[in-house]
């Protein structure tokens, strides 16, 4: 128990702030992906063949390749990416993108590409005679989407994103490669400098199990909120 | 674009899928095993064996595949008592560690799926059987496992594709496998997207592949509904 004191003699504080790195991350790719399935569901549900090949190119690449390898495309070529950007408007001098960014954007990006799934699923699963009544009413698109639409969807979403949401916490692990320190990296810090990896890993674990645990006791609060009424 | 990177590369990595592949149908195995014994176990009636089976695929999913790598193959090693029986030759071994890994963790969610399929098979064909005068072992291996393979085929066939996708962090244990090569690569010309492209589209083809196997076995077990 020594080993997790707070302060200078044991591990607890470094390991309660690589938690929070690690909700933080979690959350930001969490919304990094919300607003990459905004873009992507459209597209997906779109009629025109040439959008819903963009949509399905995304969700197809992304899920079919290894998270680690989506970190190390981002890791080593995405301040290349930046720089080379920045150089059409002007600015040439080196760019250095932090790990945090790079890596909420990695997973982010993943996240993304299973709340498309999730997200087009519960639209295509909504009362086709919502959208009817939506247009006999003279409904404005966009009055349409906010107020008829996204609600029924997020609650036919909810035990799926819960899912992604799951999936996107435990992808944040990897993201300990890129040098990022969150739970994973401070128990390889730890690991190293006291010779007992057994003990940090497991205490890795076990903050994992308690990170998912208490998330889904909250979604399950969430879900019943939104399933008011029926 | 450097195509001639993507092409000297392309070889080297074809090498290493077979590792990936090898870990892959290795980890598949056992942990179709593990899946089963678990799913029997979550539906005993003893309540010891099936809250143990809880807790097993309650840690396994909770957790990262990451870190269960990292304890097998960095924290097991710490145990003293360990070292010195034949498990050791074993446990050196990164390869074997990470399969150990991988086929725990597939077992977990193996053993997830096949509970549920063993739930959903209708009463009726159970009754039909013991009606027939058919005896519960004859009924459990001829008519309840055909009927919950074939349910649980879609289900499986995700988490081969997410299994695929797991073997990538065997390279994290110094392993060469797909992504690991690619590291190395990437590492070495700093040139990411070439190696990406690559090393992604093999991973891809993987995923195709196996795609259409299940969708084909799907159609062949159709007429077990």
């Amino acid at each position: 128990m020594e080993l997790l004191a707070f302060g200078k003699t044991g591990w607890g504080d470094e390991l309660f702030y690589a938690t929070l790195m690690t909700i933080a991350v979690s959350i930001t790719a969490m919304i990094i992906g919300f607003v990459f399935s905004l873009i992507f569901t459209p597209l997906k549900l779109s009629n025109k063949k040439y959008l819903n090949l963009i949509g399905n190119f995304y969700t197809t690449v992304v899920r079919g390749v290894p998270e680690l390898l989506v970190i190390y495309l981002l890791f080593f070529g995405g301040s290349g990416a930046i720089m080379f950007v920045a150089s059409i408007f002007g600015y040439n001098d080196y760019i250095e993108i932090n790990a945090f960014i790079t890596g909420s954007f990695a997973i982010g990006i993943i996240s993304g590409a299973y709340s498309t799934e999730v997200f087009r699923g519960a639209i295509l699963s909504i009362d086709k005679g919502q959208f009817e009544a939506c247009k006999v009413l003279g409904l404005k698109k966009n009055v349409q989407f906010f107020k008829v639409i996204m609600p029924q969807m997020l609650r036919l979403a909810i035990p799926n994103l819960s899912n992604v949401w799951q999936i996107t916490l435990k992808d944040t692990s990897l993201i300990s490669v890129t040098g990022l320190v969150e739970i994973m990296r401070q128990s390889y810090i730890a690991a190293g400098s006291t010779r007992d990896p057994l003990f940090f890993y497991s205490f890795a674990a076990v903050l994992y199990l308690l990170l998912t645990y208490l998330s889904m006791k909250l979604i399950n609060k969430l879900e019943i909120k939104y399933s008011r009424g029926f | 674009m450097d195509l001639d990177l993507m092409i000297t590369s392309f070889p080297k990595l074809l090498n290493a899928t077979l590792i990936t592949l090898k870990l892959l149908s290795l980890s598949l195995f056992f942990g179709l095993f593990i899946g089963l014994i678990f799913a029997i176990f979550r539906l005993s009636n003893n309540i010891i064996l099936n809250k143990f089976a809880y807790g097993y695929s309650y840690v396994f999913r909770g957790t990262p595949l990451l870190v269960q790598i990292f304890i097998i193959y960095f924290g097991l090693g710490q145990i003293e008592y360990l070292r010195s029986t034949i498990l050791w030759t074993v446990l050196k071994e990164p390869y074997w560690c990470a399969i150990i890994a991988f086929s725990l963790n597939t077992g977990a969610y193996t053993s997830e799926i096949l509970r549920s399929a063993f739930q959903t098979i209708k009463p009726g064909f159970i009754e039909a059987g013991k009606s027939l005068g058919i005896p519960n072992k004859i009924i459990f291996y001829k008519i309840q496992i055909p009927i919950a393979i074939k349910q649980s085929l879609p289900a499986y066939g995700n988490e081969i594709i997410l299994m695929l996708k797991g073997t990538s962090l065997a390279s994290t244990v110094t392993l060469m496998d797909l992504t690991g090569v690619a590291k190395y690569i990437i590492s070495t010309t700093f040139k990411p997207i070439e190696v990406f492209i690559v090393a992604g589209g093999i991973y891809l083809f993987l995923t195709f592949l196996i795609h259409n196997l299940i969708k084909y076995l799907e159609k062949r077990y159709s007429y077990l509904q």
